[in-house]
């Protein structure tokens, strides 16, 4: 608040909430929710259990209360190794690995039941990488086809909950060209998931390239604009 | 998944056309079976402490898995065995109502990942030993893995070397996950012996279960578990390729089995996106990371994802490439993938030989 907020009045800030203890994070969206420029609740996407289980669900109860949604961004508390294989050898390889940590969140969000219980909360996946989302839903969708009697409280394919709960920010995208970029759009077919973001100041901001190439202006004016409003109510409050 | 499969009208007319070769079959033993391979000072070992994995002692999974021993309802043979423990029924019930001229023979049994390197060894020429002797001799389109323990390089050289000249071994196995990520430097003896021999790897999903399935934790669901699964390999051909195995050994073969493949040109996207920021990390690479995938890697179908739009799939197909393809039916599980229903789109009968056959005999030795 002192050093941004209030020097800037464009930007908005995060709760930024303690995963290892639910009830402070509660208090802490309780004490902050009532000043509007805290726009979401902001949790690292690795902590100590996966992020569906039931123990975080008093932050989730949370932040539908005020219409909050809660924002993940890559980051990890290393309580398991970066892989399901190990250590790698470098930085290069735990980066390649992060989509992995958000595909396994979003997995438990959706097969513990978070959003049958939460309908109406969305989650913003923040540097996840986009291009892994169409094979993500088609392998999701044939699991839950064969075993989906074990989790009876998804009651529709998990690509229609991921399109209803799920937005993504499109720094990285992950795609070579504009074919693909396009190509991965209309597999994921859902315009409203897309929120743009720069990734500033990080080395890995694309510069002048910041959006992934080839979209339409009318995709670009709902990422850029639309969606960010729609997930984000409370800008609508100033905007 | 529990529907029984017509073996008794089989498409004759796709038979006539194409043999198909099946590259994950996974056999079973009749209980006490592996013990007949065993010495006697291991089978007094194992039946007083069991297995010694990373796991629980009694030699079960994390998860329970849906499926009594993961396997389609359909598969349990007549004499009262598990399902895959019975040759004559595996004939019967897909090698010939498929055409299947090849299948291989894919153990699950956890010998490569015990924390005892001794036990280990032992468990995995006894399962080498059984396989060819219970599935190769009586049915030869049967063919073995030559199991190994990673974790112990010389042993697994010397058994690589004991099995390599047998004509009824066409791989050496070894399971998903490892001790330490499979491009690092322990793990090359081993595949310089593979080389050697003019042999390929199978790297089937599984493995040592030394870590947490994700690196948020653990899974409370088998549907999360199952899905999980295709990170590791993933990440075992994100570490193959930037650990610099195949600069290396450039004429490493590898297949990834039980993987799906829907992964595979995202992550050949996603290493090349950021290798081209920080390739001064790893400066001895020698090509674009996404090279790789199309010169030493190839992927074993099941399971196969299903997309809402079914040619999204022939798009995966060709962003990965018609020859890198390999069919495979996880024959007896509950996923099991028929090779003519799996896929919803249209293939060309050139594509359809390519998947279901041709490439596989580039892989494998067949002899």
């Amino acid at each position: 608040m002192e050093h941004w907020l209030d020097k800037e009045p464009r930007l908005r800030a995060s709760i930024v909430v303690p995963p290892q203890s639910p009830t402070m994070a509660v208090e802490e969206i309780e004490r902050l929710a009532g000043d509007g420029r805290f726009v979401q609740v902001l949790l690292p996407a690795a902590c100590e259990l996966m992020l569906g289980r039931s123990y975080y669900w008093p932050i989730y109860e949370a932040a539908v209360k005020h219409a909050l949604p809660v924002g993940i961004h890559a980051g990890s508390m290393y309580r398991y190794a970066p892989t399901s294989t190990g250590w790698p050898s470098h930085y290069l390889q735990d980066y390649v690995s992060n989509n992995q940590l958000f595909e396994g969140q979003l997995l438990s969000l959706v097969s513990n039941g978070v959003f049958a219980k939460f309908p109406d909360l969305k989650f913003v996946f923040i540097e996840s990488g986009v291009s892994w989302l169409p094979h993500f839903m088609w392998r999701a969708i044939k699991t839950w086809r064969g075993v989906r009697a074990e989790v009876p409280w998804v009651k529709q394919s998990p690509a229609k909950i991921i399109r209803a709960n799920i937005r993504v920010t499109t720094q990285p995208f992950d795609a070579p060209d504009e074919t693909v970029v396009g190509r991965i759009v209309e597999e994921i077919d859902c315009d409203d998931m897309f929120l743009f973001s720069s990734d500033y100041p990080h080395w890995q901001f694309e510069g002048d390239a910041i959006t992934p190439p080839g979209l339409s202006s009318s995709l670009l004016t709902k990422m850029r604009n639309d969606n960010p409003l729609a997930t984000y109510p409370r800008l609508r409050e100033t905007v | 998944m529990n529907a029984p499969v017509d073996i008794l009208h089989p498409n004759i007319e796709m038979d006539a056309r194409l043999g198909i070769i099946d590259c994950d079959i996974h056999p079973f033993p009749r209980p006490g079976a592996l013990a007949t391979y065993l010495p006697e000072r291991w089978r007094n070992h194992l039946a007083e402490y069991g297995q010694m994995t990373c796991g629980f002692y009694a030699g079960r999974g994390n998860y329970p898995r849906f499926q009594p021993y993961l396997s389609r309802r359909d598969s349990l043979p007549p004499d009262g065995g598990p399902p895959g423990s019975n040759v004559d029924f595996i004939r019967e019930q897909l090698l010939h109502p498929y055409n299947i001229i090849y299948g291989v023979l894919e153990p699950l049994l956890g010998g490569n990942n015990s924390r005892n390197l001794d036990e280990a060894a032992a468990l995995c020429a006894a399962m080498n030993e059984w396989q060819v002797a219970e599935y190769t001799d009586p049915e030869p389109r049967l063919r073995a893995s030559i199991l190994v323990s990673l974790d112990d390089p010389d042993a697994a050289v010397r058994e690589i070397e004991r099995r390599a000249g047998d004509w009824r071994f066409c791989q050496v196995q070894v399971g998903g996950k490892t001790t330490e990520p499979i491009g690092r430097r322990r793990y090359w003896p081993i595949f310089e012996a593979v080389l050697k021999h003019g042999l390929s790897i199978g790297m089937h999903s599984g493995g040592t279960q030394a870590y947490a399935p994700s690196p948020g934790g653990f899974a409370q669901f088998y549907v999360e578990d199952h899905q999980l699964g295709t990170h590791s390999v993933q990440s075992q051909v994100t570490s193959l390729i930037l650990e610099g195995v195949f600069d290396v050994f450039p004429d490493l073969k590898i297949v990834m089995i039980e993987g799906g493949f829907g992964w595979v040109p995202q992550l050949g996207w996603r290493m090349d996106a950021h290798w081209t920021k920080m390739r001064s990390e790893v400066p001895t690479l020698k090509r674009r990371p996404s090279e790789y995938l199309k010169t030493n890697l190839w992927y074993a179908t099941q399971p196969v994802e299903e997309p809402e739009r079914p040619d999204d799939l022939r798009q995966t197909f060709e962003w990965i490439g018609w020859d890198r393809m390999v069919y495979s039916s996880d024959y007896p599980h509950w996923d099991f993938d028929d090779p003519h229903q799996a896929w919803r789109f249209q293939m060309t009968a050139e594509e359809k030989c390519k998947l279901l056959h041709d490439n596989a005999l580039a892989v494998y030795s067949f002899r």
